[in-house]
């Protein structure tokens, strides 16, 4: 587009802050933390703004041939650029959230988030298969000393779970783009998205992607990593965690494993439901037992990015649609949930559910946010997640039907975990004194949960603003998966593909929640 | 002759230098360190500036038994300016016991490495080694009042002459069985096909080899001789020779035996069943390790392990990664080594133990960070450096077609990633020990440190291009 390299200045500016916030004192190094992150917001709503829909499927495209054997190329398609949207709109309030309850080694903490930032954004916007590695790998490294540093009593076993399961799952990976650079003889995503894999090597190839994406989303039954993680990371960690990183994951399945390996994508369909199916309905149950706040919402995770999988694989435009629109939704809405339970935690210091109770009564605004986030996490029209949820399910329900029974009632089950955690925590009697003790939300949290929460009912409510840009590439991978698409057991008649009208349905299946 | 004599002028500084080294010792004392240190170093400076000015030569002299070519100069340039660093930081570290000695006696050992690295000939080549070897066991006794160094010492020299005598006893075979001693010479006849007695051969030379590099099963030394020797003595070791050895194998297997026919079948297994004994090994002996420069010592062997992956796929390719990981493993071993030396308890002593670590980032966050860097490095971990040349290593071996080994070696680089960040978590996480640990304050060791962590951090990738054009020079000479 214009000659401003904006995504590598969308990197740098981070990168630079986060250099020097670790020579800067406390509160010198909040602000410009806060500062860094909102000029990024800033230049991602450029981005966004910018963005020519309908036009290339890679625009702000950058090119440097810096490292001889890979290049330094950037470029974004409409997923993408959501997600860089979605990071860097969770990244300020991230900041905002650990502004009180972070007190030791600040500066350093602060460093450690803006590197995240800098490579959740290089993850999203890598052109190039090494460069996407590299950034994809170098995760590991800010999130290990955040859980470790900043973490609650397990933190160093927690921490070293998360680094070596996510490590396991990603040298295989290398050792497939390895295999890959050799076949297709070129590094450049774009190019590998198109070429065609003999199908035999797809097989390994999809195998060795899936363990490392699948530990990173994560998939039932290597998720166990996620519930120590969440529960051990300090408020902002999970918020990043929950927010960004587990997109990660799907991000890679729809970037690499559906473009790239379609025959095997589509001979792995059933492991992919199976999973996705399990996942749905054990992680589900499990929630509903959880005595840990954190816990009960880490579960929770693990039961949407399930929905996410299963709508990807449903190779079908509702169904990767409503998978990306749960990516993004599940974004926001865990985002805040996680910082539901941080304001709570600031002021108790505990997250036993049965330590709290009556929040309603002496903590009102807090309690309407946090029924806006449960809401929404349940999939109620109106809410980002319902919009999401339906999408998905309809296109699974082309794909497999009994994957979609099977999905549904996770969304139920998901109602009643969510239900039961908002009784137990706002509603009841105000009965304990410290409980009693705790002021309402203080402005600073006021400024967190008031985007969080107009972006959740903007999803809801009118959801093509995210759907649009998106929806060329869906159909790019889409096409680019029929050939391979196994028939579905749906047997629809005649459906009309253009389901351009969400708010229709979206009435008609009120009932069904 | 005289020819040839123009073309070995960085052997020949080194001779010189090492000899005026000693005599300036000698007539001027060991109290004039700033003196014979500055001719060292000069010495160095000197034969490395030569074996820039030679670069592009593609000759052997004297007839035939020492090459100088761009792959020797690679890996001499690498042993120079690692020995560099280590005459360097001695004073402060030695302090009274400091002695010319120390200086000459590395010059004398790069002057071995560096014909470790450029022989042709299996009598150049054990030439060479004893040299290095003899130099070797004099510096890991040097603190002669030190139970410690002085059983390094005698360790290593005992295991060291074992090894010598099995390199020389497969070198007795190959010469008996292909009527040659050039390198050339014995290619030759193992085209022609492996009898039984060239196997012997092979088998006794790599087994040698292998003490030098340390490579599973002939490791055993490695531990107790770096955790006994003076710290700078071990950077030395860790450093360096490694390089020389490494350039050493690689130009006898791919010069010597061959990097196709018959020869390869023969080696390439030994090199693959060596690559993940050391890796597996390396990293399972360092979980519990308790003293920092024993676990840096299973470190290497685990590093070497990893070389060896790239040298097994026996390709221009493999070669090529294993001169990349030469330079990059050198930089953070070097590193890592400068951080150990730099600590200090209150009494001045060196701090050895990991435990003591506890809390060091918020008592010396640079230090901490750089070795943190050092150490993921090591467990390549992207963005760090080090994760470019273990991929080039794997890359080479599955364009080699050695998929199952590739596979093998990364699944079981992630039991090394463990202990790796167990020390990240006892510097990052735990609460500070009790004993303050300060830093010695060097300049030279705090620069030294300061760059090469900078280096392994991002700036490294910008090298890559740079980097892969010298490998590639320098790995084309041998194919």
């Amino acid at each position: 587009m214009s000659g401003l390299p904006i995504l590598s200045l969308m990197l740098a500016i981070p990168a630079v802050a986060a250099i020097l916030c670790l020579f800067l004192e406390a509160r010198p190094a909040r602000l410009v933390a806060l500062a860094a992150t909102l000029v990024d917001l800033a230049l991602a709503i450029a981005l966004w703004a910018n963005f020519d829909i309908g036009g290339a499927q890679w625009q702000f495209v950058e090119r440097a041939d810096l490292f001889g054997r890979f290049q330094w190329a950037l470029g974004v398609d409409g997923v993408a650029m959501m997600l860089i949207v979605l990071s860097t709109f969770l990244m300020p309030l991230c900041i905002l959230a650990s502004w009180e309850s972070i007190k030791q080694r600040v500066g350093l903490y602060m460093a450690m988030f803006l590197i995240m930032e800098v490579i959740m954004i290089g993850v999203f916007a890598a052109q190039d298969l090494l460069l996407f590695y590299i950034f994809f790998e170098g995760v590991l490294i800010p999130m290990y000393l955040i859980i470790g540093i900043w973490g609650g009593q397990n933190r160093i076993y927690a921490s070293f779970k998360f680094f070596l399961y996510t490590l396991l799952g990603s040298v295989l990976m290398l050792l497939a783009m390895i295999a890959m650079i050799r076949e297709a003889g070129t590094t450049e995503i774009p190019v590998l998205m198109n070429y065609d894999f003999p199908p035999e090597m797809q097989t390994w190839l999809w195998l060795a992607f899936f363990a490392s994406m699948a530990v990173k989303m994560p998939m039932w039954p290597v998720h166990t990593w996620l519930p120590d993680a969440h529960v051990q990371a300090p408020t902002a960690g999970s918020m990043i965690l929950a927010g960004v990183l587990l997109k990660m994951g799907s991000y890679g399945f729809l970037r690499f494993m559906m473009p790239m390996f379609p025959d095997a994508s589509a001979q792995f369909m059933w492991l992919v439901f199976a999973l996705s199916m399990v996942a749905v309905v054990y992680t589900s149950l499990v929630a509903l037992v959880q005595s840990d706040m954190k816990k009960l919402i880490a579960y929770s995770s693990v039961a949407h990015m399930a929905i996410v999988t299963a709508g990807l694989y449903a190779f079908n435009q509702q169904g990767i649609e409503g998978a990306l629109i749960v990516m993004l939704s599940h974004g926001v809405v865990s985002a805040a949930l996680f910082f539901c339970v941080g304001v709570i935690y600031d002021r108790l210091h505990t997250r036993e559910i049965s330590r709290y109770g009556g929040l309603a009564v002496n903590m009102p605004a807090y309690s309407l946010f946090f029924m806006l986030f449960t809401m929404a996490s349940i999939g109620l029209p109106g809410t980002s997640g319902f919009v999401g949820e339906f999408l998905s399910l309809a296109g699974i329900y082309e794909a497999s039907s009994w994957t979609a029974f099977v999905c549904t009632t996770g969304i139920i089950l998901g109602a009643a975990y969510m239900l039961y955690l908002y009784r137990r925590i706002v509603f009841g009697e105000l009965t304990k004194d410290d409980v009693k003790a705790m002021p309402d939300i203080t402005p600073r949290e006021w400024a967190i949960f008031v985007p969080l929460a107009a972006v959740a009912l903007w999803m809801g409510v009118y959801p093509e603003s995210f759907l649009a840009p998106m929806r060329g590439d869906v159909t790019t991978v889409v096409a680019r998966l029929a050939p391979a698409k196994p028939e579905g057991d749906a047997r629809l008649t005649a459906g009309k593909p253009e389901a351009a009208a969400p708010h229709g349905e979206a009435h008609h299946a009120g009932g069904v929640q | 002759m005289t020819g040839d004599l123009a073309l070995i002028w960085p052997e020949l500084i080194l001779t010189i230098g090492g000899l005026v080294t000693l005599m300036l010792g000698a007539f001027a004392g060991d109290r004039q360190v700033g003196l014979y240190q500055f001719a060292a170093l000069l010495t160095l400076a000197a034969a490395g500036a030569a074996v820039v000015a030679l670069s592009g030569t593609d000759a052997a002299v004297f007839s035939g038994t020492l090459a100088v070519d761009g792959f020797g100069g690679f890996a001499k340039l690498i042993i120079y300016g690692a020995s560099l660093i280590c005459i360097a930081v001695a004073p402060r570290y030695f302090g009274a016991a400091m002695r010319a000695e120390y200086s000459a006696l590395i010059l004398f050992a790069a002057l071995g490495m560096g014909i470790m690295a450029s022989s042709r000939d299996l009598m150049t080549l054990y030439v060479g080694l004893e040299l290095n070897s003899l130099a070797s066991y004099v510096l890991a006794s040097f603190l002669r009042g030190d139970d410690r160094s002085s059983e390094a010492g005698l360790k290593y020299f005992v295991l060291g002459a074992l090894a010598s005598g099995i390199l020389l006893f497969g070198i007795s075979l190959l010469y008996g069985f292909s009527g040659t001693t050039d390198f050339a010479g014995v290619a030759t006849a193992m085209a022609g096909g492996i009898d039984i007695g060239l196997l012997f051969g092979i088998v006794f030379v790599i087994s040698g080899l292998a003490f030098k590099i340390s490579a599973v099963p002939f490791h055993m030394w490695t531990p107790d001789v770096y955790e006994g020797a003076p710290t700078p003595v071990t950077t030395f070791f860790a450093s360096a020779p490694k390089v020389a050895a490494m350039a050493l194998l690689t130009r006898v297997l791919i010069e010597a035996m061959g990097a196709a026919g018959p020869a390869l079948a023969a080696w390439q297994q030994i090199i693959i069943f060596l690559a993940l004994a050391s890796i597996i090994l390396g990293a399972v002996g360092a979980i519990g390790q308790k003293n920092i420069k024993r676990l840096l010592a299973y470190s290497s062997i685990n590093n070497v392990g990893f070389m060896l992956i790239g040298l097994a796929a026996g390709t221009q390719q493999g070669v090529e990664a294993v001169l990349t990981y030469l330079l990059v493993y050198v930089v953070t071993t070097i590193g890592a080594f400068l951080f150990v030396m730099q600590l200090r308890d209150a009494d001045g002593r060196m701090v050895e133990s990991i435990p003591a670590y506890a809390g060091l980032s918020k008592r010396q966050p640079g230090l901490a960070a750089a070795m943190a860097v050092f150490l993921f490095s090591l467990a390549a971990i992207p963005p760090l450096f080090g994760f470019w040349p273990k991929y080039l290593v794997f890359e080479a071996a599955v364009n080699a077609g050695l998929v199952p080994l590739a596979v093998a070696g990364v699944v079981v680089s992630v039991i090394g990633a463990f202990y790796y960040i167990a020390i990240v978590k006892t510097m990052f996480f735990d609460e500070e020990a009790e004993m303050a640990i300060r830093s010695d304050g060097s300049r030279t060791e705090g620069a030294v440190i300061t760059v090469s962590a900078l280096w392994l951090s991002l700036v490294g990738f910008l090298f890559i291009p740079m980097l892969a054009a010298a490998a590639q020079s320098a790995a084309s000479v041998l194919f």
